[in-house]
């Protein structure tokens, strides 16, 4: 299997060398569906498991990613019908909190945010996963060590004028909060931001938790 | 001390549960220490190991290195780190410095390339590998990048480069344009460098190998891709895989002009 594989790779580069030679320039006559073949075979090929992570679950992306990540190689955003079908399918995954409970500890919530552990080949199962949250938001004021990837969350709740997360008012942006950290592509098809409720990386308890951070009132956050 | 595992190894050297205070300061007496150090960075050790390696005969066909053609025909050192990755007629393969090294130590000496390639970071003859990459490295240092681009699989792993760099997987969805795909980005404190164009002198590609003065370890670009992609939650990348020489492609050809400054200190 990986002999045969490693022939057919040499084989196709070969065909590459020779179509590139024949017409004196770019790789021929290979088109880009080609080389996106060609680009998985070899990461095929170069990625393999290790630890918890294994290389076909990261490999075999779903309909989303493929979209997103094809579209970052031609370099033009999604059009608009595409993108929007494939939020309303992230839309799907969301799984809504079973007790109607949106808001956990906002303590707790902080400690997630502050953590990037998790989930990394050298990681194990029973590695506590962090929410990476500050990586790439500013939240807390007291914390200069953030990232600036995604906007500043400094008073999210505040600035949505939620001064009751249990209130019919707050509800919208109480659900769409919850809705973002558990599939933040049902809100925008290629964000940057991981799916941390869809991919199993927070536990509903832990999703509740950071929604609290956000929203609750007594957060430091709406400070 | 406990190990945060941020996104392209922010602050390292923060202590678990640090105040915002604390960490400034530990940013701050990291970038003195490595001031203290540009006078005499660590990698100068690696980099005399490494020639002593590339001169000495050994393996069971009891040769040197020095006839080791690296790109520019066998034996020319200089220059030729920043040619690489390139074209190679021999092999009829795109290699990478460390991947064109285990050709090398395979052909010349006799030594087990698989074998080689198996071998965990800064074990065995991967400290020979890491000290051989400083060197040649260090022999090219101040000179500006310039990867050939003529050859068809040349121009073929620049494209294949660019699609692993967009390419999101894993847990987190995380591919290496979601935190080197634009300008003035940060992950924590650390500054992010945007790597679908060109980074300028000595920042990325250019910067590699390097001596880290968080770990005490001195790193090659096959070690700082592999990092790079435990922190994306992907999987394992294989010692001088093509996936990495692609990379290295992509990376190297969008650093076309810019200066390496390789052996680099690092936080």
């Amino acid at each position: 299997m990986k002999t045969s594989h490693k022939i057919s790779l040499a084989a196709l580069l070969a065909a590459a060398a020779v179509a590139g030679c024949a017409s004196g320039g770019m790789p021929g006559a290979m088109t880009g569906a080609d080389i996106d073949k060609l680009t998985a075979d070899i990461a095929r090929a170069s990625f393999r498991d290790e630890g918890i992570v294994k290389a076909d679950k990261v490999l075999d992306v779903d309909a989303t990613l493929r979209a997103c990540n094809a579209a970052d190689v031609a370099g033009k955003p999604l059009d608009e019908k595409t993108a929007r079908a494939l939020e309303a399918e992230n839309l799907k995954t969301v799984k809504w909190p079973s007790d109607g409970k949106y808001l956990g500890d906002w303590r707790s919530g902080e400690q997630l945010a502050q953590s990037g552990r998790g989930m990394t080949f050298t990681d194990t199962a029973k590695t506590a996963n962090g929410g990476n949250c500050y990586n790439c938001h500013q939240i807390d004021k007291k914390e200069i060590s953030f990232g600036t990837i995604g906007p500043s969350l400094y008073q999210y709740g505040k600035l949505r004028g939620v001064t009751d997360a249990n209130s019919p008012a707050a509800r919208e942006t109480v659900q769409y909060t919850w809705g973002k950290i558990w599939n933040s592509k049902a809100y925008n098809a290629c964000s940057n931001m991981p799916r941390a409720g869809h991919m199993g990386i927070l536990t509903e308890a832990q999703v509740a938790d950071i929604v609290a951070l956000l929203l609750d009132p007594k957060s430091p956050v709406n400070q | 001390m406990k190990k945060f595992y941020w996104l392209a190894g922010a602050a390292l050297a923060l202590g678990a549960g640090a105040t915002a205070h604390a960490q400034k300061s530990a940013i701050e007496s990291i970038e003195e220490y490595r001031e203290m150090l540009q006078d005499g960075n660590p990698a100068d050790l690696f980099e005399a190991k490494g020639e002593e390696v590339w001169k000495i005969k050994r393996g069971p066909k009891n040769a040197s290195l020095e006839a080791c053609d690296l790109g520019k025909g066998p034996g020319v050192v200089k220059g030729a780190f920043v040619e690489l990755p390139r074209y190679f007629a021999d092999t009829n393969r795109m290699q990478d410095l460390e991947s064109r090294l285990l050709t090398c130590m395979s052909t010349l000496q006799g030594l087990d390339a698989q074998a080689i390639a198996d071998t965990p970071f800064g074990k065995g003859e991967q400290k020979n590998m890491t000290a051989l990459a400083t060197w040649i490295a260090a022999e090219s240092k101040g000179m500006r990048f310039n990867l050939p681009q003529s050859h068809a699989q040349e121009k073929l792993f620049y494209q294949v480069g660019k699609r692993l760099f967009f390419q999101r997987g894993g847990a987190h969805d995380f591919a290496c344009a979601s935190c080197h795909g634009s300008d003035d980005k940060r992950i924590r404190l650390q500054d992010l460098p945007n790597l679908t164009k060109n980074p300028g002198d000595g920042v990325g590609f250019a910067a590699w190998p390097a001596y880290r003065v968080s770990n005490g370890q001195m790193w090659g670009m096959q070690q700082r891709l592999n990092d790079c992609y435990r922190q994306q939650r992907f999987a394992y990348p294989k010692f001088g895989s093509d996936a990495l020489t692609a990379l290295g492609v992509y990376l190297g050809v969008n650093s076309q002009g810019s200066k390496s400054i390789a052996p680099a200190i690092k936080r």
